[in-house]
């Protein structure tokens, strides 16, 4: 029963969470907090912002620990398979049946139609990124760090892996001021 | 070896990608374009948007799609386990210690400092786009469904599965 109840919980969250993992996360809560009463806001809380410093996908980080802790490694299983599965399969299906018209010309307008809009969907998430983290360390820093990567990255071609092992080092190597 | 290049694509893309799922789609595009040349721009563009117009984590979308186009049922098995396995991992076997250390500086710095990274790949990244669009189709259709999109998504809160359906309907009529 349970395992079905996990199964439901994740799937419902997964296929009505449009545009990313975050959008999934209030939907999430929903169900494992105020349905399914398997844990308190406080402590969905806790796990989310854990969640938030670990690299990764939110979401499967969020839905294979609540899994794990509420039925081991079945749940777990049970919990991705249910956030992951059915929309990689319609992603599957979805670009499988375009590629096989490719060669129709109204196929390939249709795939140059969507290109301004992923465009504009990446262009939308750069800038929320920048917002958040001038709300949490302010715009000097943002720009420093954001100036440093583009010369890094962009004008001397460091692969991006190097930059951010470098800031992660950073962070951990900083002194621990109370403020 | 193809298997291993999809373990290893998104295993990297995710490992770093701090700030969630989205943070993962420059990081992988520097694997899957410019490292492997499985892609073009223009393909990979086309994959985010109709991941986008899709619900569900935008990460495994990706890495599903991409492992499977590469390397059929058992590319897509191992795709997903590469994007999703590490990040899980770590947090169930340090989630007790990060409890502890939940309100340490240190911790909340490691998203903190790598974010305006991900903000300027995420920023190219909307460049190489636009750009690849100009190159295709032309500086007026780019700005009309560039224009528009931001306005429905952006302004009116148009679903993505909406606004990605009318760029395809506008494509297969005007390009």
């Amino acid at each position: 029963m349970k395992q079905k109840d996990i199964f439901i919980a994740f799937f419902r969250a997964g296929m009505l969470g449009y545009g990313g993992g975050l959008s999934a996360i209030p939907l999430m809560h929903r169900e494992v907090v105020t349905i399914y009463k398997w844990m308190d806001d406080e402590e969905f809380s806790d796990i989310l912002a854990l969640a938030n410093t670990l690299p990764g996908p939110i979401n499967t980080k969020l839905s294979g620990y609540i899994g794990w802790r509420l039925s081991g490694f079945k749940g777990l299983l049970c919990a991705i398979a249910a956030t992951v599965l059915p929309t990689v399969v319609l992603m599957i299906l979805l670009l499988t049946v375009l590629n096989a018209y490719k060669d129709k010309p109204w196929v390939q307008g249709m795939s140059k139609g969507v290109i301004p809009i992923a465009g504009v969907m990446i262009g939308v998430l750069a800038w929320d990124f920048i917002k958040k983290s001038k709300q949490s360390m302010g715009w000097l820093a943002t720009i420093v760090i954001a100036g440093i990567s583009l010369i890094v990255m962009q004008f001397f071609g460091i692969h991006p892996a190097l930059m951010i092992i470098a800031l992660v080092a950073a962070a951990l190597l900083s002194k621990e001021e109370k403020r | 070896m193809i298997y291993w290049k999809i373990f290893l694509a998104n295993f990297i893309a995710n490992l770093l990608g701090y700030g969630g799922g989205p943070a993962t789609i420059p990081l992988l595009e520097h694997e899957v374009v410019d490292r492997y040349s499985w892609y073009t721009t223009g393909e990979y563009s086309e994959m985010v948007a109709l991941g986008n117009g899709l619900p569900g984590p935008i990460a495994t979308k990706l890495a599903g799609y991409i492992g499977y186009d590469q390397g059929g049922l058992l590319g897509a098995a191992i795709g997903l386990f590469a994007s999703v396995a590490p990040s899980l991992i770590m947090m169930i076997a340090l989630l007790g210690l990060l409890l502890k250390f939940k309100e340490s500086k240190k911790v909340k710095r490691l998203t903190q400092f790598v974010r305006p990274t991900i903000a300027v790949l995420l920023g190219v990244m909307t460049y190489h786009f636009f750009f690849d669009s100009y190159v295709s189709t032309g500086i007026m259709h780019t700005a009309i469904i560039g224009v528009l999109g931001l306005i429905f998504l952006e302004k009116l809160h148009i679903s993505p599965v909406y606004v990605v359906l009318g760029a395809l309907v506008y494509g297969a009529v005007f390009l």
